[in-house]
């Protein structure tokens, strides 16, 4: 039987890879989603059937309860919302980790007493690590979900944070090394105080990275959670486990290197390196007087005569559209302009939004055809030929300055080349500076026109004089 | 062989897969990526139901982590999932 349950995980695994595996096209994904459903289902029934099961009463009520929570947060969730969600979700995944180790060690204490279980030294450093892993996944991912709301502010002095960080790790040494040589299943207070330790760290891991940081941070996290899990199947000695944990660990750093290179950052730098804005910020003066006399404004019925004869136009939504909820607004803009010849598309940045790939499932809500989301590789060549780009609500990952003062925060971070378009409309409520606090060279350019408010209502009001005119 | 010997030649192998196939996702879809992936890593929910089914070797507290474990892991499941299919059933070409 137990044999059979065994081929169950590896029959799980194998869906989880081919799902994946679905995921490399769009036409295929919902198809491969279903597949790790189907894994997912699988591997729930092994479990069931493993002969330490006894009792269902308690598993049935934890399965509805939990399943009745997880249909609900997906009907409600919108689409803007997404990163907070998936930020939860991962540190509930960690905190499911936590407790299975947790639980684990307790079992084992009993299996120990009846003189069935001899603790070895990798099984103790796999408890340790899934405890570890699981906690700072839990308490890190609530951090980054307020930050996400923008409940949670960056922390002026991050020293303090740095300090806990490094206190941290050398009592977590300490107590590791007592844990394992020591007498390791009568060790419950200096684990539970491990665990305590474990959830402040998760805290002063995340608290000084930066707002902008967000998506590597998501991705980091998302990473975390499969090492939580793959520890949790050493510790169980469950293959199904380990298979699947060092899959999902593997698609987070693979997701994280993606949005450091495209923010030119270490992630060492990242992690560490405080909040850019904290960093580099310019007074709100000086930011007034970079600005000051040289920024040329716009209508909406002006941008509407212009889009009248545009052939080419190009959209670069940033995380204002997101928060405008103009996604909709956009799509109804670009419809229009189809309609009238002109030929659409949306570039789109690596780290636009505040997850990778946030943009492209926000402008998919909308039903913009997913061929017309442009990469910034293939789009930046384009610029040129384009009559007219608009820029809704992204500022760093447009500024000009990136690729030639080397002293500035973002030297090096690769951008998308509006300004080689013909007109470049920036549509901003404002001129406050973007994430990395300072102010935007595009916007005092000879073919920049800014048009100050709200995304989305100013896109309405662009479509409205379109209609009239 | 060492069993733990053969639990960690598993878990460099599937990093080593896990690399090789998510490269290949398109950046448009590494939202929806996360999400399912995030989805996957509630596998964990096999040690809760383990933990939570009593046995010989349970203890109160040990089934009460369990059940908890159990409830944590099947939101980050179901939500997961749902959430991924939800995203990618908008995902439409020309």
């Amino acid at each position: 039987m137990q044999a059979f349950v065994n081929f169950f995980y590896l029959a799980a695994a194998v869906l989880f890879i081919l799902g994946i595996k679905g995921m490399t096209k769009p036409k295929t994904a919902v198809r491969g989603n279903q597949l790790s459903a189907l894994g997912m289902g699988l591997a729930v029934l092994a479990a069931l059937l493993d002969f330490h099961v006894v009792s269902y009463g308690t598993i049935i009520i934890g399965i509805l309860a939990g399943g009745a929570a997880g249909v609900y947060m997906a009907r409600k969730v919108q689409m803007t919302s997404v990163p907070e969600m998936v930020a939860l979700l991962n540190g509930l995944g960690g905190g499911a980790s936590l407790l299975v180790a947790a639980a684990n060690y307790l079992e084992s204490q009993q299996l120990s007493g009846m003189g069935q279980f001899d603790p070895t030294v990798e099984w103790s450093v796999a408890v340790i690590l899934s405890i570890l892993v699981g906690a700072v996944t839990l308490t890190g991912s609530l951090v980054a979900v307020g930050k996400l709301m923008g409940k949670v502010d960056d922390p002026k002095d991050i020293r303090n944070y740095k300090l806990g960080v490094k206190a941290s790790f050398a009592l977590l040494f300490v107590g590791t090394l007592t844990l394992v040589m020591g007498d390791t299943l009568n060790s419950g207070v200096l684990l539970t105080l491990m665990i305590l330790l474990c959830l402040v760290l998760g805290v002063c891991l995340v608290m000084p990275i930066g707002g902008a940081d967000m998506p590597v941070v998501v991705s980091l996290l998302n990473s975390y959670s499969g090492i939580a899990g793959a520890a949790a199947g050493f510790v169980l000695g469950n293959n199904g486990l380990i298979i699947t944990g060092s899959l999902v660990g593997a698609s987070g750093l693979i997701l994280t290197s993606i949005m450091c290179k495209a923010m030119n950052r270490s992630l060492v730098n990242v992690l560490f390196g405080g909040s850019m804005a904290a960093a580099a910020g310019i007074s709100k003066s000086e930011n007034d007087a970079f600005y000051e006399g040289k920024v040329k404004f716009a209508s909406a019925d002006e941008v509407a005569m212009m889009l009248e004869t545009a052939k080419r136009v190009v959209f670069v939504p940033g995380y204002g559209l997101a928060v405008a909820q103009a996604q909709h607004a956009t799509r109804e803009l670009a419809s229009l302009l189809e309609s009238a010849g002109a030929k659409v598309k949306y570039a789109i940045h690596p780290v636009a939004g505040r997850m990778p790939g946030h943009m492209n499932v926000l402008l998919a809500e909308a039903e913009v055809p997913y061929d017309q989301l442009v990469e910034m590789d293939t789009i930046n060549p384009e610029f040129p030929q384009t009559d007219v780009a608009i820029v809704l609500g992204a500022n760093d990952v447009v500024n000009p300055v990136a690729a030639k003062d080397k002293n500035s925060p973002i030297y090096g971070m690769p951008i998308l080349e509006v300004y080689n378009a013909r007109t470049v409309i920036v549509v901003k409520r404002g001129l406050s500076p973007g994430f990395a606090g300072i102010p935007n060279e595009l916007f005092i350019r000879e073919n920049t026109l800014m048009v100050p408010g709200d995304a989305k209502k100013v896109l309405q009001d662009v479509i409205k004089a379109l209609r009239e005119g | 062989m060492d069993l733990f010997v053969i639990y960690f030649t598993i878990f460099v192998l599937a990093l080593f897969v896990g690399v090789e196939i998510i490269n290949k996702v398109p950046p448009t879809l590494h939202t929806p990526l996360m999400s399912g992936t995030n989805a996957i890593s509630g596998i964990v929910v096999v040690g809760a139901i383990i933990s939570a089914g009593g046995g010989e070797q349970a203890t109160g507290l040990s089934t009460f982590l369990g059940f908890l474990a159990i409830v944590l892991a099947t939101v980050n499941i179901v939500a997961g999932f749902l959430v991924t299919d939800r995203m990618l059933n908008m995902f439409k070409r020309k």
